[in-house]
């Protein structure tokens, strides 16, 4: 990609550009595309009646009728709040106590063989006992999700810490930077790529473990359209449910990624790696 | 005046990286520092500016001990160390972050055009060649005005071409405020073409073996008989401070012998 002396070559480059970005895009869809389009075909020319696994039109139809009558949006809604307030908590245990561990080598001997012990618990182990503890309502669903947004952020921010240059560091100290300044101007800089990516990777979990949190027992909630459309033999619901997962987890990731692009614009990545 | 007052180093693990330097240094002076890897070149920076404390002795500037890094003392590295996250201009301007806004980006921008940098303003470090980052650094730890400039080996990573080109553009920086300069250099001749005296030091412990005044007239002429006489006592002089390593080393190897023996 040399730039060339004529500036009339630039302008259709751009466009090309722009529609390789295009093609790109299209190729991803084409797969569940044609898997759409031949699975409604198969049901319309009676291959298959579609009561298992409904055609798209069957589902768009589902989503709309639960949207029309707002239960979507409620069950959206509660969900979101849910991953919301956990997440929330999660981020914020995890960012202090990540931080902590990553800033004094003392901190971390004493408090990382625990997080990493309790790491391996397999998170879901714990809800008889948040049950118990929190209840079987809000407290114990919000609390299993902050668990599970608590660890990749608690990684993530002790990892980034670590690795920060001491060589850069020491330009801070160079500048007299008081410990503030140095926290301002080179170590949250220096952090924050590291933390974008352990944000989404707990947002990940976040919504992963409210599902489970939902399955196992909720009157509202995307999760719970999921066992209902079980309990009375409509998997479109179902599917609906899985759908609108999809669809607000992409969007709740996609804002932190808008977010954070100002400030990582200094990043050094091959352009397009960001939609991956 | 730049003051070294009987400086000592140890290092927690037991090296003694410096012991007993006493240096003079008038403003304006420039000062070049050669000798092999490990007599303790930086270690002798770093305590001049502060940013590590001498086990001995003390560092003083204009009669005020240094002990933690000072506004007149800047630093340039072997690395350029730009921040990553900032502009070639905000990189610039780092020193100055408490200056108005106007002022500021006045003086980056003057500092830009002198290292030729001035298009570069608004780039990415990442976007910048190896020279010009590390003209770049110069230029940073040089808005601020320093008396003292700290250079530990700025060159050395970069390629004899873009070399001599830097050293021109320090001098250039050099004769606009007149700091007082101190590089530690491999290359000697670099030494000879910038430095008014060369200090040649000698490890374990790292001490000031000799000293050589180099002050021919400047632009300094790399062809010159002058030139060559001063590059033949610098390496002369370097030549003996490694022999005398090699000496002391034996004499350790064969004590350790000896007490082999004794056991
Ligand atoms: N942080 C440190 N801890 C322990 N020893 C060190 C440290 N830094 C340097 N040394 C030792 O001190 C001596 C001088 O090092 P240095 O000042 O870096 O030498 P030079 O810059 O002349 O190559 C070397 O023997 C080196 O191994
Ligand atoms: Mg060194």
């Amino acid at each position: 990609m040399t730039s060339t002396a004529e500036p009339a070559a630039v302008q259709p480059r751009k466009s090309k550009a722009g529609l390789g970005r295009f093609v790109r895009w299209g190729l991803g869809l084409l797969l569940p595309l044609v898997v759409a389009v031949g699975w409604e075909a198969a049901v319309r020319l009676h291959w298959s009646d579609g009561r298992l696994v409904p055609p798209p039109s069957v589902i768009v139809a589902t989503f709309m009728a639960l949207a029309k009558t707002g239960e979507l949006q409620r069950h959206v809604l509660v969900t979101t709040g849910r991953v919301a307030v956990g997440f929330g908590l999660g981020v914020i245990a995890g960012t202090m106590v990540g931080a902590l561990a990553g800033y004094s080598s003392l901190t971390r001997r004493l408090i990382d063989p625990t997080m990493q012990a309790l790491r391996a618990i397999p998170s879901i182990a714990w809800v008889p006992l948040f049950v118990l503890w929190f209840g079987i309502f809000e407290g114990s669903k919000i609390t299993l999700i902050a668990v599970g947004v608590f660890f990749p952020v608690y990684l993530g921010v002790m990892g980034a810490v670590l690795s920060v240059d001491r060589k850069i560091v020491e330009v801070g100290r160079a500048f007299r930077l008081s410990g503030f300044q140095m926290v301002r101007r080179i170590l949250l800089p220096a952090v924050l790529p590291h933390y974008v990516i352990a944000l989404r990777s707990g947002l990940g979990l976040g919504w992963m473990f409210v599902v489970a949190a939902e399955l196992l027992g909720a009157s509202e909630g995307l999760g719970y359209l999921l066992v209902d459309g079980q309990q009375l033999g409509k998997p479109s619901q179902i599917v609906a449910a899985i759908v609108a997962f999809a669809i607000i987890g992409k969007i709740t990731d996609w804002i932190i990624v808008l977010m954070s692009a100002p400030f990582l614009r200094w990043e050094d990545r091959a352009p397009g790696s960001m939609e991956a | 005046m730049l003051v070294l007052d009987r400086v000592g180093k140890t290092y927690p693990n037991g090296v003694r990286a410096l012991d007993g330097i006493d240096l003079k240094v008038s403003p304006g002076e420039v000062v070049a520092v050669v000798g092999g890897s490990g007599c303790g070149k930086s270690t002798l920076l770093r305590a001049i500016c502060g940013l590590d404390t001498p086990s001995q002795g003390r560092v003083l500037l204009d009669g005020e001990t240094i002990t933690s890094p000072h506004e007149k003392i800047g630093i340039v590295f072997q690395e350029a160390r730009l921040l990553p996250w900032l502009s070639i201009a905000e990189n610039v301007g780092f020193g100055l972050e408490s200056w108005p806004r106007a002022e500021r980006e006045q003086r980056v921008a003057t500092a830009l055009d002198r290292v030729g940098l001035g298009d570069k303003a608004g780039v990415w470090p990442r976007e910048l060649s190896g020279g010009q980052a590390q003209r770049a650094a110069i230029a940073r730890a040089l808005v601020p005005r320093p008396e003292v400039l700290l250079l530990d080996e700025p060159f050395s990573a970069l390629d004899a071409f873009t070399r001599a080109d830097l050293q021109d553009h320090l001098l250039d920086l050099w004769s606009e405020n007149r700091p007082t300069l101190i590089l530690v250099t491999h290359d000697v001749d670099e030494a000879i073409v910038l430095a008014d005296r060369i200090l040649v030091m000698r490890p374990r412990p790292g001490r000031i073996y000799e000293e050589i005044a180099a002050d021919l007239p400047r632009p300094r002429d790399r062809q010159s008989a002058s030139f060559d006489h001063v590059k033949r006592r610098v390496l002369a002089a370097l030549d003996r401070s490694m022999q005398r390593e090699r000496r002391v080393d034996e004499g350790e190897t064969r004590s350790e012998a000896g007490a082999g023996l004794w056991w």
